[in-house]
């Protein structure tokens, strides 16, 4: 079965974009970690067989070595093929995806202190007139409504409580 | 025919006044979020899924697989008006479908589209009425090696069937079967791979995960793509409706072998995406002019579609009889039935018989609303779509946060939710597949606990698992799908190979 994708090619990083062979080691290399720890742990509350049968490590240990073997797998196979490269994205994909990534990186870091509909206000109104330059009247209006929404629905309707902070203490809620 | 009696059984209990307006409101809900970018069948059932929580069972699991519907009716839409895939089982739908509307046939292919989703899943729905019944008083003798053997079979044919590098697909598996193992051990109570961190207590939902991987991992995909939605618009008018029909009915060959093939797909767990790319790979090579596929042909629309629904739908069937999903939405409505304390598997069909009738006979019903509704509001999914991105991006982005939280209603799952969508990001990048991902952190526990006792019975020996011809072959079956990939590259003797040959 051939998909038709075809966009890949072998190589096709290039000085505007960006191979996969770094993101392909690096990802292997996070599986790999993650593995240890979890054979680690399964070592250490036991992976044989205990008194009333197998202990807790027992299926997760060979889970763990089953990961490490695929990881070192992945890596192995890009090591031998050294050249082979394609294209992970483009620079400028990369910037568009980090324009997303940041601003919602700090909404939930927001969250955290703020409740949800603060940050939610903040988030879409910025998007929307750094990326969007949207005319200020419908940001406002978007950015207001949409949480107020929520709060409708979630809070009113079927009450499912979000998380609040120091605003809406203010206010009373 | 007992089946027929609990068949009209079920359809009193879903025919009734409320689950009807649930039906409804599920069939919007999920042609909305498979229109949207980002939010798709198995997130957002997962985002909405806390909502349902103080719903009684039968509704909830109603309106839940209504928005499942609602998501495959929905994904046609946007591959065929504007060439962006909604889903990733209408990236077919796009070959053929999109040309269709260039040549100004839109209403031709949605129409196709839609009655050929709504035939798959008809099909597909017939498969279940009848065979679900047999499968579970069959699996009613099955122990607990039994049980890990059709698992593991569940886990291997992914290994065996999928597109992906086996060996990433074997790693997307075992991380996920690794993050479900973290938290409380459910046989000894002991905690593990937590590292003294409280939240993990409670281990990884595989809900934050679904919402994550899909739903963030799929806003960063489509940030990347650029935000240019140029689409052709569409009315549909009941003269083309009808007329398309009677160009359908000469293609009934067409629709069976569709229907095959997705049921197929979608009980092994092949799912929908590769069931709707093989039955268009199938009907391209059996028709007697293949050069005019891609190029607006009605068949192009008919078998991917078809296909995809009626995997979708078949993909239930395991899902309700053994406690197995076929896909990752359905894993997360499996989710839904844990939640709601129903234990899916044999059991349920005699302990719990309006709930499965009524979800069965629903499916009949939802499947003509979804219809009926599609081919009625097409021009407002379309003028949704003309919305730009950096309005919608960020809502989408407040619902996925909303949906992380509301889960165990944690801030910490709001923070995971963002890790599993950077994951998901790379993931798809580097061509991991994320369903096995899926599928293991929602079965792990099962898996692992079948196994165990497995185990348990025979002191610690493997051949439990030969111990008797039913789940000897079970097992047999499994790691021949395993071995699959080594097999076909020995026989292939592909110089210079992708992979080393070497058992995981």
């Amino acid at each position: 079965m051939s998909a038709p994708e075809g966009s890949s090619a072998e190589s096709g990083a290039s000085k505007d974009g960006v191979g996969s062979r770094w993101p392909e080691l690096i990802v292997a290399l996070l599986l790999a970690v993650i593995a240890a720890l979890v054979i680690t742990d399964s070592l250490r509350v036991g992976s044989g067989w205990g008194e009333d049968g197998p202990k807790s490590g027992y299926f997760p240990f060979y889970i763990g070595l089953a990961l490490l073997g695929s990881a070192v797998w992945i890596a192995a196979s890009q090591l031998r093929h050294w050249q082979r490269n394609p294209l992970f994205a483009e620079k400028a994909q990369l910037g568009l995806v980090w324009a997303i990534l940041w601003p919602m990186t700090l909404y939930i870091g927001l969250i955290t202190v703020l409740g949800i509909y603060l940050p939610s206000m903040l988030l879409i109104g910025f998007f929307m007139l750094r990326h969007g330059k949207h005319h200020w009247g419908l940001t406002l209006a978007v950015a207001l409504g949409v949480p107020l929404l929520f709060f409708l629905v979630f809070e009113k309707w079927f009450l499912v409580l979000l998380p609040k902070g120091p605003v809406e203490a203010l206010l009373g809620f | 025919m007992d089946e027929l009696n609990n068949l009209f059984h079920g359809f009193g209990i879903a025919a009734t006044l409320p689950n009807l307006g649930f039906m409804l409101i599920g069939i919007t809900l999920g042609v909305l979020i498979g229109v949207l970018p980002g939010l798709g069948g198995a997130n957002g059932v997962a985002i909405l899924l806390p909502l349902t929580f103080s719903m009684n069972p039968t509704s909830a699991i109603i309106m839940l697989s209504c928005i499942y519907w609602g998501a495959l009716f929905g994904g046609a839409i946007t591959s065929i008006l504007f060439n962006i895939p909604g889903e990733p089982w209408s990236v077919a739908t796009t070959f053929d479908g999109f040309p269709m509307a260039q040549q100004g046939r839109a209403a031709q292919a949605l129409t196709a589209a839609f009655t050929s989703s709504f035939v798959g899943a008809i099909f597909a729905v017939l498969l279940i009425t009848f065979t679900a019944p047999f499968l579970a008083k069959f699996a009613l003798k099955f122990g607990p090696a039994e049980f890990f053997a059709v698992q593991l079979l569940t886990f291997c044919s992914f290994v065996g069937m999928s597109k992906e590098p086996p060996a990433k697909t074997i790693a997307a598996m075992m991380l996920g079967f690794a993050l479900a193992s973290v938290g409380m051990d459910s046989i000894t109570g002991t905690l593990r791979m937590t590292y003294g961190v409280p939240e993990l207590l409670k281990g990884f939902g595989f809900l934050i995960a679904v919402i994550g991987l899909f739903g963030i991992g799929e806003i960063l995909l489509t940030m990347e793509e650029g935000l240019a939605f140029r689409g052709k618009s569409a009315k549909i008018n009941f003269k083309v409706v009808w007329q398309t029909w009677g160009e359908l009915i000469k293609h009934w060959r067409l629709f069976l072998r569709s229907v095959a093939v997705g049921c197929w797909m979608g009980i092994t767990p092949g799912g929908a995406t590769p069931a709707s790319f093989m039955s268009y790979g199938m009907a391209r090579r059996m028709s007697k002019d293949p050069d005019s596929f891609g190029k607006g042909r009605i068949e192009g629309v008919v078998a991917p579609e078809t296909a995809a629904h009626a995997a979708g739908t078949a993909a239930l069937l395991p899902m309700l009889t053994l406690g197995i999903p076929g896909s990752p939405t359905a894993a997360v409505l499996l989710g839904g039935l844990l939640i709601w304390g129903l234990q899916p598997g044999p059991m349920l069909f005699i302990e719990q018989k309006d709930f499965v009738w009524g979800l069965i006979a629903s499916m009949y019903i939802g499947n003509v609303v979804g219809l009926i509704v599609v081919l009625t509001t097409v021009p407002w999914w379309a003028a949704i779509l003309r919305i730009p991105f950096s309005i919608i991006g960020p809502v989408i982005i407040v619902i996925c946060a909303i949906g992380a939280y509301t889960v165990n209603n944690s801030l910490f799952d709001v923070v995971m939710m963002l890790v599993f969508g950077v994951m998901g990001y790379l993931f798809k990048k580097l061509k991991y597949p994320l369903a096995p991902l899926v599928l293991a952190l929602v079965l792990g526990d099962m898996a692992e606990s079948s196994f165990r006792q497995s185990m348990l019975l025979s002191q610690g020996s493997l051949s439990i698992f030969w111990s008797n011809p039913l789940v000897g072959s079970i097992f047999s079956l499994a790691l021949l799908l395993l071995l699959w990939p080594v097999l076909a590259a020995v026989r292939a003797k592909l110089r210079g190979g992708e992979q080393l040959p070497a058992a995981t």
